[in-house]
């Protein structure tokens, strides 16, 4: 007779979410209680393989696995942004951004700072194509145990801090085609290096942002109306 | 100043999952005769681990360890630890699961065990942390080996 009382106490009900004894869900917690918290670098990366594992099962190809990762980061980027937002001391900038060049200052300044206490190391604007924005890590935290075997060369594990980018696009309202992680250290040595990051950060990191065209459509309406 | 030959890692099942050469000049050796080195050593480790005469008895209190679980490690035999001869010194570190880090040096060599510290910090680092690694497996590991350069190369 013990058994099934057992189970109906520690099922707690609703299923799915579970309550603590104490009846304090995440949800009744401050938000600004883990504002300053640090995380163990060893317990995230013992983390990362195994999600790293999980996106590997049955999958077909490395842009199958990056995609997965991808998947991984999305929601995270999506909460990212509310409460970065909320978290910020000046109620005037707790606005959510509505051009472009805010929101990447956003994510490069803020959203980088959250999650790698840095800044990120630099943010360009394709000459090719208007849409196109690059993002670079000299060294994502997310690598940094990270050696690649030879025939997944090309795949770069940081697909999970391009979701997240992603996440706060999306988020925020921009559309994205696409957010991708590409490595380019051995470019940049070939090519006699336009940062010269090549030798010095082997790992160096390109996050290509493609927004989608009507958001430069509004972008350009906005600009017009403002200037 | 620092020499260090070589190292070898010896899985726990005897093979040799990782061999690097720091020195040159050193005799060449077939990769079979590597595989036979390190499988020659696990075994001589095993029994030399079975001859200490007596083993320790756990003397533990039952009212001071009470809280505390049994360590299943503390009171084992540890097997070969350091073999010596005129030309060189291997050092032998067993990690608690059973990994064993051989490493060869000058004779002189002073403070090993802080060099073998160093070893397995990279290893835990830049293998254990590798979501591309399969335990008991060969070692294929770029930033191992950059770290393995770094840290011998800079001190010798």
């Amino acid at each position: 007779m013990t058994t099934p009382t057992q189970s109906s106490s520690s099922g707690g009900g609703a299923p799915g979410l579970r309550y603590p004894s104490n009846k304090k869900t995440i949800y009744d917690r401050n938000l600004n209680r883990s504002k300053n918290a640090e995380l163990s670098r060893a317990a995230f990366a013992y983390l990362f393989v195994e999600m790293i594992s999980y996106a590997q099962k049955n999958v077909r190809n490395l842009v199958d696995l990056e995609k997965r990762l991808n998947e991984q980061g999305h929601p995270l980027g999506l909460r990212l942004l509310d409460l970065l937002l909320s978290r910020t001391s000046n109620p005037l900038s707790s606005i959510r951004p509505t051009r472009i060049l805010p929101l990447l200052q956003f994510i490069a300044q803020t959203l980088w700072r959250h999650l790698f206490g840095r800044p990120a190391d630099a943010l360009e604007r394709s000459e090719s194509d208007a849409g196109q924005y690059m993002l670079y890590d000299n060294e994502p935290l997310v690598n940094q145990y990270i050696s690649l075997p030879r025939e997944m060369s090309q795949l770069n594990c940081a697909a999970f801090v391009a979701g997240i980018v992603e996440g706060v696009c999306d988020g925020a309202g921009f559309a994205t085609e696409s957010v991708t992680a590409h490595s380019v250290g051995e470019q940049q040595a070939e090519g006699g290096g336009t940062g010269g990051g090549g030798g010095m950060w082997p790992g160096k990191t390109v996050f290509l942002i493609q927004f989608k065209p009507e958001v430069l459509e509004r972008e350009e309406i906005l600009g017009r109306g403002g200037g | 100043m620092l020499v260090v030959f070589a190292l070898f890692i010896i899985s726990k099942a005897g093979g040799l999952i990782y061999n690097r050469e720091f020195h040159t000049g050193l005799s060449k050796l077939s990769s079979n005769d590597y595989l036979m080195l390190a499988g020659s050593f696990h075994g001589m480790h095993a029994i030399t681990k079975q001859l200490c005469p007596a083993p320790p008895t756990p003397n533990v209190q039952p009212a001071s360890a009470a809280g505390l679980a049994p360590s299943p490690f503390s009171s084992r035999p540890t097997g070969i630890e350091v073999l010596e001869s005129s030309h060189f010194r291997a050092q032998c570190f067993q990690t608690l699961t059973g990994t064993k880090f051989l490493l060869f040096t000058e004779p002189q060599q002073p403070n090993i065990d802080s060099i073998m510290r160093k070893i397995y910090d990279l290893y835990a680092d830049f293998v254990m942390k590798n979501p591309f690694y399969t335990v008991e497996m060969p070692i294929r590991c770029e930033k191992f080996d950059r770290g393995l350069d770094g840290f011998v190369k800079v001190r010798s």
